[in-house]
């Protein structure tokens, strides 16, 4: 008994302070990430570690050397396939990117600033082509742009061409009308949120100060808009960059990617760690040139003052 | 002791302002409608702002005064009707391209500029030779007490900051008319006052016509030439701050401009610009009829103003006075307000007084008397 009332003032402590604790902020934002925070850890950047520790070693055959060496990324950056590969995933995202946001912004500046009551609706139906399957969205490219597809039926039968290309489909056009088709809703979302956050009173202010519609559209909406514009860019640029799949089903020969060669190494070429360097420079690369877009649009918002 | 000379009492004048002004009309509006569907939000307004004017546009929320100052800037058409602004008809023309320039509510600070790109905004346009651009900026951003802070950001301004450059962004276009969309009503009670006097001394230095949209009746009376007082999209009374609070034509626009007792009152006798009424409380009167004045059987309401009602201390008498008793006291710092119960009128009248005498002091119960003068007791319409 005497004991037990000993012994509670110190439980209580414990236990104010386990809840003050608790309740101090970093706790409880740690403990709102963490299940995240520990998901990421174990799936992404465990590999990332273990894919980089690849790299720097040497494959005999079945077995993996792992003494250290840079002869992979010698390897990686000199050869001139490896070269060409990275230049064209890397022409490829960004030309894909460029005409994505060019193609989004017109939509995404539609619903903003004349959707109406009916943004949602808009915004709805934009997201109808996801309902199918990545594959079979690609698939139907092939039907369109094919031998015997859609398109060149079309063109033959409208007289225009007198036998079918084959110039549509299997080389790198094909692999970025593609793409661009299937990353536009992922462009259109950001710029939407961001020409929705552009206050309107703004371009009211600039038409009363004498702009017409195309000039306070230069001035004042896009540049407030930038930051969307910055976010599609970059939300586009960097997974085309390690497309696998688009050019495996209609990139043939020539739409080949740095993306098919990493997996040809980790698979039939059986070369973990070259196939590892490649996925490195790679992944630098993209760091590199999404930095260097975020520059380049700054500046040209700057510009536009 | 020598006998020093009364001071004169001065003449009221009910319809001039302290300046002289052009009479040339800047804005003609002409029977302007906008329909919303088969809401009106402004339902045939007609009114002549003068130039060089400084010209409010004053009336509670949904009134329709914003409504027509954004038809006048042109980013509303009107349903029907048509507006003018120096001579020209506005029909057709985009805001763009109006004589107008307009101060937001919400200021419309560019944020990705600062102050001088703001206030340069609209001049790139022009394109302006050797140092004219900047020389005007520098200028504009004097006239509003900003220079110096020509290369802070929009997001690095005080509240009171904003709205300067918003002015100053607006008077460097140099427009026959400036708009303001309720400027003042984001600051704090002490800036809004100082804005007050400084809108007003800038608009006598400027010389521009200045339209100004507010529901706060003190600012629309301390800052402008004219006042027209909106309710429910129609236009109730233009006129002049001190005949619009001295002579409102009708109840709601008394009430609206401060507070007001009203007074029943029996019509004895009608003729071509006067009315003898009988009332209960301060019986038969004589009183200018108002101009739109529409007989409706043989009542008339009369009121009078608060301030206008007078404690009579002591022994004093006055020539006309009312007698009742207290039955409320509010004070409010250097005014009491007064409720006092009066022998056969149905609602007790409220009494401003400054507390110079000690009007703070009486208690409630007490006996009172009240001078007034027969003039300040005006009739109006329902």
């Amino acid at each position: 008994m005497t004991a037990a009332v000993e012994g509670s003032p110190p439980l209580r402590m414990t236990r104010a302070r386990r809840n003050a604790l608790l309740q101090s902020e970093p706790v409880q934002g740690f403990a709102l990430i963490s299940p995240t925070f520990l998901y990421a850890l174990l799936l992404l950047v465990l590999p990332i570690l273990v894919v980089i520790a690849h790299s720097f070693w040497t494959q005999h055959y079945l077995t993996i050397d792992r003494t250290f060496t840079l002869e992979n990324y010698r390897v990686a950056l000199t050869e001139p396939i490896y070269r060409d590969l990275l230049w064209r995933s890397l022409y490829i995202s960004l030309t894909v990117s460029l005409l994505t946001v060019i193609l989004a912004y017109p939509i995404a500046y539609f619903i903003s600033f004349h959707g109406g009551r009916h943004k949602s609706l808009w915004l709805f139906l934009i997201t109808i082509p996801f309902w199918t399957s990545y594959l079979l969205r690609v698939m139907s490219w092939k039907v369109i742009l094919g031998y015997n597809g859609v398109l060149n039926s079309g063109l033959m039968g409208l007289g225009i061409i007198d036998e079918p290309s084959t110039a549509l489909l299997y080389n790198s056009s094909a692999v970025i009308i593609t793409l661009t088709h299937a990353w536009a809703a992922f462009a259109i979302l950001p710029i939407f949120v961001s020409l929705e956050k552009v206050d309107r009173t703004l371009v009211e202010a600039a038409t009363d100060l004498g702009d017409g519609p195309l000039h306070s559209f230069l001035r004042v909406t896009l540049p407030l808009s930038a930051p969307g514009v910055i976010s599609a860019a970059l939300i586009v640029m960097i997974p085309t960059v390690g497309d696998y799949v688009t050019p495996k089903l209609v990139g043939g020969k020539d739409g080949v990617m740095i993306a098919n060669a990493i997996q040809a190494q980790f698979g039939k070429a059986a070369n973990w760690p070259l196939g590892a360097a490649l996925s490195v420079t790679t992944m630098l690369i993209v760091t590199l040139m999404a930095g260097a877009t975020v520059l380049i649009i700054r500046a040209l918002q700057r510009l536009a003052r | 002791m020598p006998e020093q000379p009364p001071i004169e009492r001065p003449q009221s004048d009910r319809t001039q302002s302290d300046r002289a002004q052009s009479d040339r009309a800047m804005i003609e509006i002409r029977n302007v409608t906008r329909s919303y569907g088969s809401f009106k939000a402004l339902d045939d307004a007609s009114l002549t702002i003068r130039e060089g004017e400084f010209f409010s546009l004053l009336g509670p929320s949904g009134c329709g005064k914003t409504t027509l100052l954004r038809m006048i800037a042109g980013f509303d058409n009107p349903t029907s009707g048509s507006i003018a602004v120096g001579g020209q008809p506005m029909e057709g023309i985009p805001a763009n391209r109006r004589p107008t320039n307009m101060v937001f509510q919400s200021y419309a600070i560019f944020p990705h500029l600062n102050v001088e790109q703001n206030v340069a905004y609209g001049l790139k346009r022009l394109k302006l030779q050797g140092g004219e651009e900047k020389r005007r900026v520098e200028e504009a951003l004097a006239q509003v007490s900003l220079t110096g802070l020509g290369k802070r950001l929009a997001t690095e301004l005080s509240g009171g900051q904003r709205q300067r450059v918003a002015l100053a962004r607006a008077l460097v276009m140099r427009p026959k008319v400036l708009l303001l969309d309720e400027p003042l009503s984001a600051l704090d009670k002490k800036l809004r006052e100082q804005m007050q006097v400084e809108l007003r001394r800038l608009q006598q230095a400027v010389g521009i016509t200045f339209v100004l949209v507010t529901h706060d009746q003190y600012e629309a009376l301390a800052m402008s030439d004219r006042i027209a007082v909106m309710f429910g999209g129609r236009i109730a009374q233009v006129a002049s701050p001190k005949e619009i609070y001295q002579r409102p034509v009708n109840r709601q626009v008394a009430d609206f401009l401060g507070g007001m007792n009203f007074v029943k009152a029996e019509i004895v006798e009608e003729n071509g610009a006067s009315l003898i009424v009988d009332t209960l409380g301060f019986g038969r009167v004589k009183t200018d009829k108002p101009k739109a004045f529409v007989r409706n059987g043989g009542a008339a309401t009369l009121g009078i103003r608060p301030e206008r009602l007078r404690v009579l201390w002591d022994n004093a008498t006055a020539k006309f006075e009312v007698a009742g008793k207290v039955v409320e006291r509010h004070y409010f710092g250097e005014i009491t307000h007064l409720i006092v119960e009066i022998p056969g009128l149905e609602k007790p009248l409220s009494v401003t007084e400054t507390n110079d005498f000690g009007a703070d002091d009486i208690p409630v119960g007490t006996p009172i008397r009240l001078a007034y003068d027969p003039e300040a007791l005006v009739a109006m319409g329902d």
